[in-house]
């Protein structure tokens, strides 16, 4: 009998070692005279556990982890194909905590099924999100969609389904669907894990935007950092055309829609949407001002929706299990679940998804087990190199967007980064600084010229004479002041942000006094 | 490896691509995947092929990092210094690469074997510090894992292209 072994294809599974676990288990297992069948699925997002082996038994699927090519006979001799007990096993893989305390609706099926197979894509309920979406007027996809909740998982957090309605009453012959895939923002790769682990979802999330909003063409604006991403982006749209997932008359629909990926080419700022439409059309990546949305004249001046990988992923669920289910989870205005990336300096880095809700401490402490240093925890960084640090003190936040708001802070991309109490707040405000001098588009001068200034304004405050660092400080804080107000786009917009929760919650790194009021557990502000 | 650069080759390259809907990037893009780096020559080329000024073509060649105007060293080697790396030593081994092949961020090294380069971030942010060789991600690298990475040889990776999207 076959027995089907599941390593991570992943990329982040890849970088340590799983294509050589993969070789010597297909090698020793045949030289055993067993049969297996070995798939390459995404990964479950339990980073620390990986190249994490999954072997199908009667019982389900039985888990081991981290497995390195030393292993392999150890584990094939303990009966690693039966499912057998060794000490690098988890059991069922369903029944490992950290997976049984998350609910998994984004990511239902990455690390599940085989990201080549568009059978077992729908074997896992596949293409039910659309086809629900078929039966369907569009304009009552697109009230689906509204009535969900879901907001944008790209960075503003702005209703989908608002968005979609623009670019639905828009008149024009010809309207574009583009995904989001840049994800540059450090210390996040949920986008990079859904489109090498289910790659088909996305898909299926486009076609019911282009459905909604009545688009025939699409693409797919993948950053280059990402190889494994595009290619695999690129197999499954391939495959999705051989079944008539993508072309025209869709499943018997009428509807024609098809896509393409774009690869970027190492450009922060290409992230911002404006941007990532003028890369789209081959162009240096410039912001362009607002008014016009891009809802209304986005990708060669047609109406676009513009949405990231996890908004447009997150869709089939919302029309396959229906919008109330999905609005029925997290707290006031943030719906549905979350897909937290934790990373960093962290015991258990990975995806956490679950409904709104969880607080900065229990993903921090419960799920993420600490540092990875066993030092004390003296800041996170919550959504991207744009974000806030905050302090160990204030991890009593919960994490949805409004509390993060008042914090602050913001959830953007959903990242969060983890520092033990190594780590030098000074050098970390500069780096802000030092990131967006250099990803700055340059289009205007507070941040193209600001944030150069920001650097050496915290160079001199940190090595420059003692006696000019309050006046250097000021002249910070003006600067962040003056960034904030007149920059085009939230890169000059917001790079502020991890600068001043440095200045408000770290001064000492900066060689200055503590703020008088102390910092209160739980606020932050 | 890259072809070797001529006129003609670029031109067929270019005229392969130039088909595409906004093909100023894909181009530049192509030729750099067929030969290692954008040649000056190509520029004109580009230019008159897709009908767009040469300060077009290098406008764009300039914005994106990836793209490079002359050809990188043998091997490539790229250090994230994104947040999540900098979190557990990525400080320290940017130093360290630095240091340890003599070169800076964007240079190559003198017998022109390596160039190295800095990322901003490459997804592996629960694998941290990581670095890619030839374009190849690898995960918890220390300065030890470093070391051996630089000494190995990376010409020979026998699984480079496999994984989710082989
Ligand atoms: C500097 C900058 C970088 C951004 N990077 C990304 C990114 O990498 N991915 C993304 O989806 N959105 C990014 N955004 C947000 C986009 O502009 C846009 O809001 C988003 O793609 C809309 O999709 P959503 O509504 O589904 O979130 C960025 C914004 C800024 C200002
Ligand atoms: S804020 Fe910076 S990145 Fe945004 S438009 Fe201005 S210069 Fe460009
Ligand atoms: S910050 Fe280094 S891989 Fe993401």
């Amino acid at each position: 009998m076959t027995v089907t072994v599941f390593v991570p294809g992943d990329s982040g599974a890849r970088a340590v070692g799983a294509d050589d676990v993969t070789d010597a288990i297909a090698a020793q297992a045949s030289a055993r005279g067993s049969d297996v069948a070995i798939v390459r699925n995404g990964s479950r997002g339990m980073y620390w556990l990986e190249p994490l082996v999954e072997v199908e038994t009667p019982e389900g699927r039985v888990a081991y982890g981290p497995v390195t090519v030393a292993d392999v006979a150890g584990l094939l001799d303990a009966g690693l194909l039966g499912g057998e007990p060794h000490p690098l096993g988890h059991g069922l893989v369903s029944r490992i905590d950290w997976l049984e305390r998350q609910q998994r609706v984004t990511f239902a099926r990455v690390g599940v099924v085989d990201p080549a197979s568009p059978e077992s894509f729908e074997a896992h309920g596949g293409m039910a999100g659309l086809r629900a979406a078929l039966a369907m007027s569009p304009l009552d996809v697109v009230a689906a969609v509204t009535d969900s909740g879901l907001r944008g998982r790209g960075g503003a957090g702005f209703p989908t389904g608002i968005k979609w309605r623009t670019v639905a009453d828009a008149r024009s012959s010809v309207k574009f669907v583009c995904c989001n895939a840049d994800e540059g923002d450090s210390g996040t790769f949920a986008d990079r894990m859904l489109m090498e682990g289910d790659p088909f979802t996305l898909i299926e999330g486009m076609t019911i935007a282009a459905y909604a909003v009545g688009s025939s063409e699409g693409y797919v604006y993948i950053r280059s950092e990402y190889p494994d991403a595009v290619a695999s982006m690129r197999r499954a749209i391939a495959a999705a055309r051989e079944r008539g997932w993508l072309g025209s008359d869709i499943l018997g629909s009428g509807l024609s829609f098809d896509l393409d990926v774009r690869v970027g080419a190492g450009a922060y700022i290409c992230g911002e949407e404006t941007a990532m439409l003028d890369s789209l059309e081959g162009k240096r990546g410039m912001v362009r001002p607002k008014p016009p949305l891009p809802a209304l004249a986005g990708l060669f001046g047609r109406p676009t929706v513009i949405n990231n990988v996890l908004s447009l992923a997150t869709v089939p669920m919302v029309l396959s299990q229906g919008s109330q289910a999905y609005q029925a989870l997290g707290v006031g205005r943030s719906r549905g679940t979350q897909v937290f990336q934790l990373a960093g300096n962290v015991a258990r880095g990975g995806i956490v998804e679950t409904a709104f809700g969880l607080t900065l401490a229990e993903l921090v402490d419960d799920f993420g087990g600490g540092t990875r240093s066993g030092r004390p925890v003296r800041a996170v960084q919550v959504g991207g190199p744009l974000g806030a640090y905050l302090p160990a003190d204030a991890l009593a936040v919960h994490l949805d967007y409004e509390e993060l708001a008042a914090h602050g802070a913001m959830l953007g991309h959903g990242g969060v980064v983890v520092f033990d109490d190594s780590v030098d707040m000074g050098q970390q405000a500069r780096f802000a600084m030092e990131f967006c001098a250099e990803e700055s588009c340059g289009k205007c001068t507070p941040c193209r010229v600001g944030a150069v200034r920001g650097v050496e304004v915290i160079d001199r405050i940190l090595v420059g004479p003692p006696e000019e660092r309050a006046g250097q400080v000021a002249l910070l804080e003006d600067l962040c002041e003056l960034m904030t107000d007149g920059s085009l786009c939230a890169m000059g917009g917001l790079t502020p942000n991890p600068v001043r929760s440095v200045l408000r919650h770290f001064p000492q790194d900066l060689g200055i006094e503590p703020a008088l009021e102390p910092v209160r557990a739980g606020d932050a502000r | 490896m890259p072809t070797e650069w001529s006129i003609e080759a670029g031109a067929r390259v270019i005229a392969d691509h130039a088909g595409v809907r906004g093909p100023l990037l894909p181009v530049l893009h192509a030729l750099q995947h067929e030969f290692g780096y954008v040649d000056a020559a190509a520029i004109p080329l580009v230019a008159k092929r897709l009908n767009v000024s040469r300060a077009d073509v290098h406008g764009v060649l300039t914005f994106y990092s990836d793209l490079r105007t002359a050809p990188s060293g043998a091997r490539s080697i790229a250090v994230c210094r994104g947040e999540a790396c900098q979190a557990v030593g990525g400080h320290a081994l940017a130093d360290h690469a630095q240091e340890r092949l003599g070169v800076r961020f964007g240079e190559t090294t003198a017998d022109g074997s390596t160039t190295l380069d800095q990322v901003f971030c490459l997804g592996l942010c629960a694998l941290s510090p990581a670095v890619t060789v030839d374009g190849r991600a690898r995960g918890r690298v220390d300065e030890a894992t470093f070391d051996a990475l630089v000494a190995a040889d990376a010409t020979v990776s026998p699984s480079a292209d496999r994984g989710v999207g082989a």
